[in-house]
C-alpha cells in the first residue's frame, strides 16, 4: 500500500526506454520516501516480461497478460489501472509523456479524481506548506515541468489527492540497471476481472510503425543545424561533418519548420533530449526550448555569424562564421589530423 | 444521417510568439502583453467537424468555449467558418482551473447539450501543453475516446474509422459513436472564414460583451431582430455544475513555484572561422579524444 507506481509501455513485446528511465528514477524516489516500488504491465504474450523490469529494482510487477490488450487502446487499459490502484492506494503513479502515457494517465486521473502533471522533466520530493490552510505536507512529489510554451519552468503539488500522477519526458532520466538478480515479486492478476467487456469497442484495425531512423538519442557526437544553415541544400554541410566525424544529425525546430530537414531529427522541448559528449550547433540561435534539451551536452561548439546568438552562453566553444566557411574546413583539417 | 457535432475550442495566449516585451523586469511573463488566440490544434478539430458538417447534409456543428467575456471571440471565429452555433461557459467560480476542474466544467456544459453523436478538440492548448482535458472529459462522459487523430477517414453503420499518430507511426482505429476525438496539428489546416459568414455574424456579442458596450451598443435593434446575433453563456449555475469540483476548488493540483529558465553559462573561447582557429580547435578535440 501507499507505494510507487511505474506503468511500462510495451512495444512488440518489449519495455520501453522511458518506462525504464522511470523505473531508475522511481527506484531512487522510493528510497526517499521509505517506500516499494511497483511495476505494471498489460499486453498480450507477456511471458518472461518481468525479467526486463525486475532488474531495475522493482520491489513487484504487477502483470496483466490477456486478449486484445496489444495494441494498446485507452479504456481497457486505463480500466486495469484504475480498478488496481483503487485496490493498492498508491502515492505516486508514473508514465512515459508518450502519446500512450499522454492518452493513458488523464483518463485514469479523471476517474480517480487525483491530479496529473503533463511532461515533467525534473521529479523531486520535497515538502509544502499551503499559506492559505496552514497545512504543511511532507514528502510530496514535486513536479516540475516546461510551461507557458516553454518559456518558464513551474513546480507543481497535488498535496491532497492520492495518487500524485505524472508523465515524463523521454530521455531526460537516465535509465541504470541497479542488479540483475533484483529479487522482486511478480503478481500476475486476471485482466478479466478488471476490465469489462465495453472497455473493448475501440479497434485498432491497422498499424503502422517505422523502427527509428536516426540514433540521436545515443550518439556520442551530434551535428544539429538551425535556420542559420539557411536551405535544404546547405544541410549537405551538415551531414558532411556528421559523416567523417561518425555523429548523428540533429535539427532546431526552426529548421524543422522552415522543410530542411524531417521532423524526427528535432532536439528540444518538444523533440528529443540529447545529452552527447560532443554538441555542434551550426546556426542555431538557442531558443529555450532547443537549449532544454542539448543543455547537458559535455561539450558544445556553436557556429554562428551571430557572436550574441543566446546558445553562445552555453557554449564551450564559439566559431564566429559562416557555415560555408567553417564546415569544410573542420572537415579538411580532421582528416589530416586524425589517424 | 445527420450528426451533431460538438467542438471544444479555447482562447489562449499566443504562447509560441512571446517577444522581448511581453518579458518583465523580473524575467516573468506578462500575459496581457501577449495576444489572444484560437489555440492553433483547436483550429484543425473545427475542420474536421466541418468536413463532417459537408459529408452529411443536416449535421450541426456547436462550438463550447470557456473563458472570460473576450472569449466569445471563439465562437464568433468559429460562427465565420461554418460553425451553427456556440456556447461560452463563463463564471469567475471556473477561474483557476487546473485540468481536472477544466474538463468537469466541459462536462457538464456538454451534459446540458444533451445530444451528441462527436465531441472533438484539439489535442493540446498552447498555453498549457497538457493534451489532458480531451481524455478527461471523455471519462467523465464515459465516452471512447481517440486521440492525436489526423484525419476522420469515414463513419458508416453508426462506427467512425480514424487515422492516428503513434510514436514511430500511424494506426488506424475504429470505433462506435458518440465518440471523443483529438485532433494533432499535422491533420488538415483551418479553411478561412467565409466573407457571407462574416458579414452575417461580425456583429454578434455575448452577453458581457454587449454589457460592456452599454448604451453606446451600437445597431441595438438588430440583436432583437436578429436572435442569432446574441452569443450564448452559460454559468456555473445554467450547466448545474458543483462548486466544489470547478476553478480552484476542483483542481488537486496547485502550483507551488514559477521560476525562469536559467542555463548554467559557461566560460566560452572565441574563435574565428580562419584556417589556424579551426585547426587548433580540431586537434585539440583530437587530443582530448573527444573526437576521433
Amino acid at each position: 500500500m501507499n507505494n510507487l507506481f511505474v506503468y511500462c509501455e510495451i512495444e512488440d513485446g518489449i519495455v520501453a526506454d522511458v518506462s525504464l528511465e522511470l523505473l531508475t528514477k522511481g527506484r531512487s524516489l522510493a528510497n526517499q520516501l521509505g517506500c516499494k516500488l511497483e511495476a505494471v504491465a498489460i499486453g498480450t504474450n507477456l511471458k518472461d516480461i518481468e525479467k526486463q523490469i525486475l532488474p531495475y529494482g522493482v520491489d513487484f510487477v504487477h502483470i496483466f497478460d490477456g486478449e486484445s490488450l496489444y495494441p494498446y487502446t485507452s479504456a481497457p487499459h486505463s480500466a486495469i489501472l484504475v480498478n488496481l490502484f483503487k485496490e493498492e492506494k498508491p502515492q505516486v503513479a508514473l508514465m512515459g509523456a508518450t502519446v500512450i502515457g499522454r492518452d493513458l494517465g488523464p483518463r485514469v486521473s479523471s476517474a480517480l479524481k487525483s491530479g496529473l502533471t503533463a511532461d515533467c522533466t525534473e521529479l523531486e520530493i520535497g515538502d509544502h506548506e499551503d499559506k492559505k490552510s496552514g497545512n504543511t505536507y511532507h514528502n510530496l512529489l514535486y513536479q516540475i515541468r516546461p510551461a507557458f510554451g516553454g518559456n518558464i519552468v513551474a513546480t507543481i503539488v497535488n498535496p491532497e489527492h492520492r495518487p500524485q500522477m505524472a508523465t515524463v519526458r523521454e530521455g531526460v532520466m537516465k535509465k541504470e540497471i541497479l542488479d540483475s538478480n533484483y529479487k522482486g515479486e511478480v503478481i500476475r492478476h486476471d485482466a478479466k476481472k478488471y476490465t469489462d467487456p465495453t472497455d473493448f469497442l475501440v479497434k485498432v484495425i491497422e498499424r503502422h510503425i517505422e523502427k527509428s531512423k536516426n540514433n540521436l538519442k545515443n550518439s556520442p557526437i551530434i551535428v544539429a543545424g538551425g535556420y542559420g544553415v539557411g536551405s535544404k541544400e546547405n544541410f549537405d554541410l551538415v551531414y558532411q561533418l556528421a559523416k567523417v566525424l561518425k555523429a548523428e544529425v540533429g535539427a532546431s525546430r526552426a529548421a524543422v519548420d522552415a522543410g530542411y530537414i524531417e521532423h524526427d531529427r528535432q532536439i528540444g522541448q518538444t523533440g528529443i533530449t540529447v545529452r552527447p559528449k560532443l554538441y555542434i550547433a551550426c546556426g542555431i540561435s538557442g531558443q529555450i526550448q532547443h537549449l532544454a534539451g542539448m543543455q547537458d551536452s559535455s561539450i558544445i561548439i556553436s557556429i554562428n555569424t551571430d557572436p550574441e546568438a543566446p546558445i553562445n552562453k552555453i557554449a564551450d566553444y564559439i566559431i564566429t562564421g559562416t557555415i560555408e566557411e567553417v564546415i569544410p574546413k573542420m572537415i579538411k583539417y580532421y582528416k589530416q589530423h586524425s589517424k | 444521417m445527420s450528426l451533431k457535432i460538438v467542438v471544444l475550442a479555447k482562447q489562449v495566449p499566443d504562447t509560441h510568439n512571446v517577444g522581448k516585451d511581453a518579458m518583465t523586469a523580473e524575467g516573468t511573463i506578462n500575459r496581457s502583453a501577449l495576444p489572444a488566440i484560437f489555440n492553433p490544434e483547436d483550429l484543425n478539430a473545427l475542420e474536421q467537424a466541418l468536413r463532417l458538417k459537408d459529408a452529411f447534409p443536416g449535421s450541426t456543428v456547436t462550438i463550447l468555449t470557456m473563458g472570460p467575456g473576450r472569449a466569445a471571440e471563439i465562437i464568433r471565429e468559429g460562427l465565420y467558418r461554418g460553425a451553427d452555433d456556440g456556447y461560452l461557459l463563463t463564471d469567475r467560480a471556473f477561474a483557476g482551473a487546473d485540468t481536472l476542474a477544466t474538463s468537469y466544467a466541459l462536462a457538464t456544459a456538454i451534459k446540458k447539450i444533451g445530444d451528441y453523436d462527436v465531441i472533438i478538440g484539439g489535442r493540446q492548448a498552447i498555453d498549457g501543453d497538457t493534451a489532458q482535458v480531451g481524455p478527461q472529459v471523455a471519462q467523465k462522459l464515459g465516452l471512447s475516446q481517440v486521440t492525436y487523430a489526423e484525419e476522420i477517414l469515414k463513419i458508416e453503420n453508426n462506427h467512425i474509422t480514424i487515422k492516428r499518430h503513434i510514436d514511430g507511426g500511424v494506426e488506424t482505429v475504429e470505433a462506435p459513436l458518440p465518440i471523443l476525438i483529438t485532433i494533432n496539428g499535422s491533420a488538415a489546416p483551418c479553411r478561412p472564414r467565409n466573407a457571407k459568414l462574416v458579414q452575417k455574424y461580425k456583429r454578434a456579442l455575448g452577453v458581457q460583451e454587449k454589457s460592456a458596450r452599454g448604451e453606446d451598443l451600437p445597431y441595438k435593434e438588430l440583436y432583437e431582430q436578429r436572435p442569432y446575433l446574441n452569443l450564448k453563456e452559460w454559468s456555473v449555475a445554467d450547466v448545474n455544475g458543483d462548486l466544489s469540483q470547478c476553478g480552484l476548488n476542483g483542481s488537486p493540483t496547485k502550483v507551488k513555484a514559477v521560476r525562469n529558465i536559467v542555463f548554467q553559462t559557461k566560460e566560452s573561447k572565441a574563435l574565428t572561422g580562419n584556417d589556424s582557429d579551426v585547426e587548433s580547435l580540431i586537434v585539440e578535440l583530437l587530443d582530448n579524444k573527444i573526437i576521433g
